[in-house]
Order: C-alpha cells, then sequence, then structure tokens
C-alpha cells in the first residue's frame, strides 16, 4: 500500500510577480493520508493548487497519479476530487442540488442521499448556498469532492472554521476514505488535526519542506523527549546518569525537581523507577513529555504555528 | 484494496453529452430562479411592449406600434439574456470560484461554454415565445423570412454573448454588474430598441447604426415589419461583434 506515489512534487517554483510563494519545493505522498502543515503564507495553496493542475509550476515538475496535472487534466480530472479553500458553488443553488449535479458529471458516483444523510447536509433543505452556515459551506465542498469516487482527493483546510464536533465528523469521513483506499492530501495549520489523520506529514515553511516523514518520525527525529518527576531536594544525580544510557542527560533544574532527557522508551523508564527505588524516593508527578509536532515545527522554523 | 467499501475508487467522467447536458439544465435553473435576471429578461421587455404597445408614446409614423416594437424588444430579449444576463451570472460564478471548481470536474471548459449557451438559448426560445403571444395579443402582424428573423437571432447571441463573456471574464464581479447594467439601459435608448434610429442627428446615427443592438433590432423590423429580404448588412454588423467579440473574450478570459 506504501508502494507508488500517488503524488510527486520536485524541485517546485512558483512565483507571484515577484513574490516567491513556492521555493523549491519537493513533496512524495504515498497511498494514505498526507498532511501538508505550516502557518499562514507558508505555500500550502500554490503547492495543492499546482498539483490539482491550477497552476502552471516556473520550474520543476509535479505528478500526479503519475499525470502531468495541466498537459494530461482530461485524463486526470474524474480521478481526483477537489475541496476548495472556499466558494465553488452557485450562490442560488441548494446544498442536494448542487451535489447531484457533481455527482451527475461522473459515471459511478457515491449514492447521493446517503451521502447527504452522513455528512448532514440534510437539514439545509431548500436553503440556497448563500445562506448555508461556514460549517455547511465545508461539509458541501468536501462532499462534492469525494461523491465522483476518486482515488485521491485534496482537501485544501477542510476544518478551518469548524465547531469541534463537525471537525470530528470530518477526520472521520477522512479515516474512512484512506480504510476504503483513497488516498488524501490535506493542508492544515492544526497540529493535532495532521497527528490525527496523517500517516505522513510534510511540515513546509516560506514555500519548502522543511521535515517530512509520519508524525511519530518527525516528534523523535525532532529534539529529545524528557520525563520528569519530583522527590527529595539534592539527590545523587551523576549516580542516576551512570544507570542511563549514554546520549541521555539528568538534571534538577530546580529543588527537588528532576528532569530525564533522550530516547525515552520503557526500559529508560524501568531505569528510572529502580534508580528511586534504591534511594528510597518516591517519584511523584512521574510524566513522560513527548515533544508534539508544535514543539518540532517552533524548533524547524522559529515559528509559532498560528501566528 | 480488495474489500469495498463505500469510497472505494471508482473514478470516470460521466459521458459528455450527459455532462453537458446536466450543466445546461443547472445553469437555466439558476438563471429562472434569480429575481433580477427575471426582472431582465422577463418584466422589462414585456412591460416595454405592453406599455409603448397600447399607450401612444413613441411616435412610430403610420405603422401601428405594436409592428414597430415588437422586432425591438425581441433584439432587448437577446441582448437581455445572452449579454447582461449571462455576463452578470457569469461574472459571479468567476468569483464565487464556481468556474474554478468545475474546472477541476470533469466537464472540459468548452463543455461548461457549450451548456452555458444552451442555457442561453433555451431561454431566449421562451422569451420569443412570450413576446411573440404578447405581441399577437396586441393585434402584431409579422411579415418576412422566418429564415432570416432566425439568422438575426443566432447572430445576435453570438456577438451579445462574446462582448458578456468578455466583460465577466475581465472585470469584477461588481464592476460587471454596474457596467451590463448600464450597457443595457445605454442600448436600450440608443440602439434603436423603443425609439427610432432617424430620430437622432444624422452625425449619431452613423455611430448608433453600428451597434449590435441597433443592427439586430433595425435587422429585425426591416425583416418582420417591411417584409424586406436577408439584411446582409446588419447580419455583417453583428457578425463582426460576433468574432470580434468572442475571440476577445477566448483571448482575455480569466477563470479566477
Amino acid at each position: 500500500m506504501r508502494s507508488e506515489p500517488v503524488v510527486q512534487v520536485q524541485a517546485l517554483v512558483k512565483r507571484y510577480g515577484g513574490k516567491t510563494a513556492v521555493d523549491g519545493l519537493d513533496l512524495v505522498a504515498r497511498a494514505g493520508v498526507t498532511a501538508v502543515l505550516g502557518p499562514n503564507g507558508a505555500g500550502k495553496t500554490t503547492t495543492v493548487e499546482t498539483c490539482e493542475g491550477y497552476r502552471e509550476p516556473d520550474s520543476g515538475t509535479v505528478r500526479v497519479l503519475g499525470l502531468d496535472p495541466v498537459r494530461q487534466a482530461r485524463e486526470l480530472r474524474p480521478r481526483i476530487g477537489v475541496m476548495l479553500q472556499s466558494g465553488g458553488v452557485y450562490s442560488g443553488a441548494r446544498a442536494d442540488e448542487m451535489l447531484r449535479h457533481m455527482a451527475r458529471l461522473h459515471a459511478h458516483p457515491l449514492d447521493v442521499d446517503a451521502l447527504i444523510e452522513r455528512l448532514g447536509l440534510g437539514s439545509c433543505g431548500r436553503t440556497s448556498y448563500r445562506r448555508l452556515s461556514g460549517g455547511q459551506q465545508q461539509r458541501l465542498a468536501l462532499a462534492m469532492a469525494v461523491v465522483g469516487r476518486p482515488e485521491l482527493v485534496f482537501l485544501d483546510e477542510p476544518t478551518a472554521g469548524l465547531d469541534p464536533q463537525a471537525r470530528r465528523a470530518t477526520w472521520d469521513l477522512v479515516r474512512e476514505l484512506r480504510a476504503d483506499g483513497v488516498s488524501v492530501l490535506l493542508t492544515t495549520h492544526h497540529m493535532d488535526e495532521a497527528e490525527q489523520l496523517a500517516d505522513d506529514v510534510a511540515i513546509i515553511d516560506a514555500g519548502r519542506v522543511v521535515a517530512q516523514g509520519s508524525p511519530e518520525e518527525l516528534c523523535r527525529g525532532g529534539a529529545e523527549n524528557t520525563l520528569r518527576f519530583t522527590g527529595r531536594p539534592g539527590l545523587d544525580v551523576s549516580s542516576l546518569l551512570k544507570a542511563l544510557p549514554a546520549d541521555s542527560t539528568a538534571a534538577e533544574p530546580a529543588p527537588g525537581v528532576y528532569r530525564v532527557s533522550g530516547r525515552i522508551d520503557p526500559q529508560l523508564l524501568a531505569t528510572v523507577t529502580t534508580w528511586c527505588a534504591q534511594h528510597g524516593v518516591m517519584p511523584d508527578g512521574i510524566a513522560v513529555e513527548r515533544h508534539t509536532l508544535e514543539d518540532v515545527f517552533l524548533e524547524l522554523t522559529g515559528k509559532e504555528l498560528r501566528s | 484494496m480488495t474489500s469495498t467499501g463505500t469510497y472505494t475508487p471508482r473514478p470516470g467522467a460521466a459521458p459528455l453529452p450527459r455532462m453537458i447536458a446536466a450543466q445546461a439544465a443547472l445553469e437555466t435553473r439558476m438563471l429562472l430562479r434569480n429575481g433580477e435576471q427575471l426582472l431582465l429578461t422577463v418584466v422589462i421587455p414585456t412591460l416595454l411592449l405592453v406599455l409603448f404597445g397600447t399607450v401612444d408614446i413613441v411616435d412610430t409614423g403610420e405603422d401601428r406600434a405594436v409592428d414597430f416594437l415588437a422586432p425591438g424588444v425581441l433584439a432587448l430579449a437577446v441582448m437581455s439574456t445572452a449579454f447582461t444576463g449571462q455576463a452578470i451570472a457569469t461574472g459571479f460564478e468567476r468569483r464565487y470560484g464556481v468556474l474554478k471548481r468545475l474546472a477541476a470536474s470533469p466537464l472540459p471548459r468548452w463543455g461548461l461554454m457549450t451548456a452555458k449557451t444552451i442555457s442561453v438559448l433555451v431561454t431566449e426560445i421562451l422569451q420569443v415565445v412570450l413576446v411573440t403571444v404578447i405581441a399577437f395579443a396586441l393585434g402584431w402582424s409579422p411579415h418576412g423570412n422566418p429564415f432570416a428573423v432566425l439568422l438575426l437571432l443566432v447572430l445576435g447571441t453570438a456577438a451579445f454573448s462574446g462582448l458578456g463573456l468578455l466583460m465577466a471574464g475581465t472585470l469584477k464581479a461588481e464592476a460587471t454588474l454596474a457596467a451590463a447594467n448600464l450597457v443595457f439601459l445605454l442600448l436600450l435608448v440608443g440602439g434603436g430598441v423603443i425609439v427610432p434610429l432617424d430620430r437622432f442627428p444624422d452625425a449619431a446615427q452613423a455611430v448608433l447604426g453600428l451597434l449590435p443592438i441597433s443592427a439586430l433590432s433595425e435587422g429585425l423590423r426591416d425583416v418582420l415589419q417591411h417584409g424586406a429580404g436577408v439584411p446582409w448588412v446588419d447580419l455583417g454588423i453583428l457578425a463582426v461583434w460576433a468574432v470580434l467579440g468572442l475571440g476577445a473574450a477566448a483571448r482575455f478570459f480569466r477563470w479566477e
């Protein structure tokens, strides 16, 4: 399942006027869910829209399902589903009307009524698009992206502006798509979204990919994780250090607060608790602090993700 | 993947005729549902025909008013749909990303443009039927060659569509809205629709006569009111506008 790339971007450069939006970007997305993570203005949308065939690269190559999105658009379009960041629907159209229309453009569409039910769009009734709530508009755009039973779906910030419940519902759908063999490339500036959904995360900043890998790999590969506990002040940290693997550190940054950094695994945890037992220390509030993608992002770019 | 779930990929475009038919049906429904569009395409032509056909406001010579008015109102109907209506609708579709979203669907661009043209023609047929029925009720007695009338209507549609799409594809939606309405009003007054062109000074007449609305209304009037043969000059003017307008639209239209 993790073999053929569904999206392959090499050395992509895209400029608007004098401004370089994408600056030598390399990205490989394979089957499953790939999240493109980055702050506003990092080049996420430009990258995705180049994959969708909307923009021609100034230089570099883009292949989607092995095809050139601009030159082989006729062949590619029926095989992909697209959710734009906003809009895309006639302002006077009803949700079900627009979805049925998109279904008619495809040879083997999903059951529209079931999809309306699944995404809770039934309550839109006869309301025209311009009077739907932001959440309803988002869900309609999502439905339009999947109704044609595509192999690959592009979702540009699929949960932007959604309430937590609607966000979960969108996540569930992405997981169902993945389980049924649909590949998903989504952009987001939410860390938890990438961590929850993605097999692979590409962190982009200033038009380049600064790191790519599974959420676990990225969190492990970034800074080390830490283990913290409290005990009586002034314990002999050097003896703890001797018991630990070579690449670890141990310190007492504040009286009675102990911090162990390194590759935190069950073995290391056992070593620490054994040492505590030997010294008659009850390690209160022992906690493993894993680095999140948020920390990784901060380290890689020196920027807060949501500025 | 061997299992088949709800979303298991099974991609494919629908057959082209089905896509175009679906798109044309949707575009027509959107147009007929829109109040402002109906005002332009149905209410205004009907009102003008009934008002000026029954009340003797415009001096149309010794002929009955309706024989003068019906061809002009037919020309106005074509302009309202192919130019004003299409420009405004397409301008907002561009603004709201509808054209962009459809560009990523299996429907090719030329398929979308074909569907738009079908939608315009369907609307025009409804308008022609309506105007004809009202005109007959007012005692209209048309003459001439139906083929020449059809040719004028088709070339007029092509000319106005080109200009409407050029506007929609290059200006902002709000600018298109304002400009399309303004042009509609100016051409309504200055294009021989309800005011005969010979009421204008000679110098103005020469220029006004070259407008697509004048060529269409005068051409239709020559045939339907005076029973003339094929009005080649007016057809020629419309053909030039059609080539220029559609050519410029094809060249300058921006999809987003």
